[in-house]
């Protein structure tokens, strides 16, 4: 779902080089050694960065009880099933794999060292010693549609998107129902970019939405160059991934920040205590993966608590973002009054909510 | 659609072809001087990250720009020493000094990542760059500007200089203008010199005005469309100009009209328009008969000896 055909394949292999090093340190007896691949390089102020936060959050859990090994900017495709079978090969017993492309290569190196256990993120296939694990962003998505539908005046938003794959027709479905429940009027309208990262496009595509009566911009692209232009023209945008606050002091409102920390430190104490199983879990803001970041200072108390109380529900599970009546954008009836639509059904969707321009 | 919205567009369109006008500039006066440099988007990116890291650093713009220049045209010097001086082959050169690059600015840029600075302002007093009509004339930054002056000098610089002439023959044709002791090494030398120092300028609008901050690959690929630029243009600054905005109309548009709700023809074909123009173009330059106005310096990218 992420980050296909990203990152160049020259620091893949330059990552490469520089592994045996790395790795070559580690080896007590008593002490777990733990690997982790990223597609990024860990200051990408978003996803990879995630996920290296999540890995310190371990280390400093279980401190010299546990080792980690990781290694930045992995090309998606060959290069990474080379960089993960080094790290099996190293003595990691446990190899967190955190990007969509790395799937296959996983599942190949697995099959070799049945004896290692994987982790990959956001994909789909498992095996006896691979499991798999994603988040509901969908959720965050709702609680962002939330604060748009009572900050915006024109009623309509603007949003900057990459691909149209299900992850994101998922998010932009949640945000469009979340901001209609205040506004029932609201517009989003959808620009693709895509690309997952083209700043200069991000951009231009952010201005083109405001020039045409957006006051609220959001985004799934990589980027803060949105929010810049957010910022630059004066209306209200939200963050990406991690807490953007410093590129837009005025316009990032708030941001859908990713947790992978509980996760990590939860598989890798079953991974101490032999208990480790693979698994196939979806996990949102109940669970802390999803996270909302602090608010900006300027957002009216009311809008705080409509917020929160999203936030708080859906965690509670007494809301589900995806509950009937729901509409499609020819206006017929696709969900019926309280229905959701389950877990199999948002991992493929391929419509749009009443309401979406794209 | 209000004037107000025409003149936004039209303001988008002049920020999207500015950055790839000025890095096409410089590799148009290299490749008239039969140098063909594929590392413009690796010259870029270190224009971009170096303006970024030397205006955060120092609080001066200005110091950020020159920095960038300087920065890409030292680049671009491992390309002149390998291809003109150990007569490597220019467009493996070329496409290994693109990687370089981003590799290199990545790896300046580590520090920076997550920062911004305030985008660099526009030039002429508030009343004309803020007024609602005449902004699309005055509220530009500086480097829009600098892009059409140094359009016209490269311009005059060609067509009407001495120097500029002496570059065209050395392009034209090295053991020519090498036997009538010309120094073709030389001045490719400083033609590669000042295409890297326009191409720094390019990036720098990137990571000063476009997007104020430094992040992985800012460029995303601009720096093949300014080398398709120069191929479309047929090597003539003037047309290089209007081919500039043409491209920056083509990328932006599609942007504007999907966000008004309409859908002309597929995204996808829209980004790719630029490439398919430059193939129909390099294709009449192949019809067209050698020589013809529209032929590329003969010299281009071929290796010089100096013999005798």
């Amino acid at each position: 779902m992420f980050r296909i055909n990203r990152r160049q394949l020259l620091a893949g292999s330059a990552a490469t080089l520089a592994l045996p090093g790395l790795i070559g340190r580690a080896s007590a007896q008593d002490v777990l050694n733990v690997g982790f691949v990223y597609v990024g390089p860990v200051g990408d102020y978003g996803w990879t960065h995630a996920h290296d936060t999540a890995r310190k959050e371990a280390v400093e859990k279980f401190g010299d009880k546990i080792k980690t090994n990781y290694v930045e900017n992995v090309a998606e495709g060959p290069d990474s099933e080379r960089v993960i079978r080094q790290l099996a090969q190293q003595g990691n017993k446990l190899i967190f794999t955190t990007s969509f492309g790395f799937m296959n290569p996983t599942i190949k190196v697995a099959k070799q060292f049945p004896d290692v256990h994987f982790e990959h993120a956001t994909g789909y296939k498992t095996a006896d010693n691979v499991g798999i694990y994603n988040a509901r962003f969908y959720e965050g998505r709702a609680v962002i549609g939330t604060i748009a539908g009572m900050m915006s005046k024109t009623g309509k938003a603007g949003y900057v998107a990459s691909v149209p794959i299900p992850e994101v027709v998922m998010g932009i479905n949640a945000f469009t129902l979340a901001a209609q429940k205040i506004n029932p009027d609201f517009k989003v309208q959808v620009v693709w970019v895509n690309s997952w990262y083209d700043p200069a496009k991000e951009a231009d595509a952010a201005k083109a939405l405001i020039d045409q009566g957006c006051d609220i911009i959001t985004q799934h692209t990589d980027s803060p160059a949105p929010l810049q232009a957010a910022e630059q023209r004066g209306v209200y945008a939200f963050g990406q991934a991690s807490d953007m606050m410093s590129f837009a002091p005025k316009a990032h409102l708030t941001a859908i920040t990713d947790n992978w920390g509980p996760y990590y430190v939860q598989q890798i104490q079953k991974q101490i205590d032999g208990t480790w199983e693979p698994e196939d879990i979806w996990w949102g803001i109940k669970e802390g993966l999803v996270g909302i970041s602090p608010y900006n200072e300027i957002m009216p108390a009311d809008v705080r608590e409509a917020a929160d109380k999203v936030k708080n529900d859906i965690a509670a599970g007494t809301l589900h973002p995806f509950t009937g009546p729901i509409k499609d954008q020819s206006g017929e009836v696709k969900i019926k009054d309280g229905e959701t639509i389950p877990d199999a059904d948002l991992l493929g969707m391929d419509w749009y909510v009443e309401g979406v321009q794209s | 659609m209000t004037t107000a919205i025409l003149i936004s567009i039209l303001m988008t369109v002049v920020g999207a072809a500015t950055p790839i006008l000025l890095a096409a500039l410089g590799e148009l006066v290299v490749e008239k001087s039969g140098v063909l440099n594929l590392g413009l988007e690796g010259m870029m990116l270190i224009g971009a990250v170096t303006a970024f890291a030397v205006t955060y650093s120092t609080g001066s713009a200005p110091l950020g720009l020159v920095a960038a220049m300087v920065a890409s045209a030292a680049a671009s010097m491992i390309f002149a020493f390998l291809t003109l001086t150990l007569t490597a082959n220019q467009v493996a050169t070329g496409l290994a000094l693109t990687i370089f690059g981003i590799g290199l600015s990545s790896l300046i840029g580590q520090g920076f990542v997550g920062l911004t600075v305030p985008a660099l302002a526009h030039v002429f007093p508030a009343a004309l760059a803020e007024d609602p009509i005449w902004r699309v004339l005055f509220g530009y930054s500086p480097l829009v500007y600098i892009s059409l002056v140094m359009t016209a000098l490269v311009a005059w610089f060609l067509t009407r200089s001495r120097a500029g002439l002496i570059l065209r023959a050395i392009g034209e044709s090295d053991e020519a203008a090498h036997s009538i002791g010309y120094p073709v090494i030389g001045v490719r030398y400083l033609a590669v010199a000042f295409g890297g120092a326009m191409a720094g300028l390019g990036g720098s609008y990137y990571s000063l005005v476009l997007t104020p901050m430094w992040a992985d690959r800012l460029t995303a690929g601009r720096g093949w469309i300014a080398l398709a630029l120069v191929v479309f243009a047929s090597w003539r600054p003037l047309r290089l100009l209007g081919g500039a905005y043409l491209f920056g109309a083509v990328m932006t548009l599609e942007l504007h009209a999907k966000a008004a709700g309409v859908s002309v023809v597929a995204p996808e074909f829209l980004a790719m328009l630029p490439y398919l123009a430059t193939i129909v173009v390099l294709t009449a330059i192949s019809i067209a008969p050698a020589g013809g106005r529209l032929a590329a310096p003969a010299c281009l990218g071929k290796p010089f000896r100096a013999t005798g």
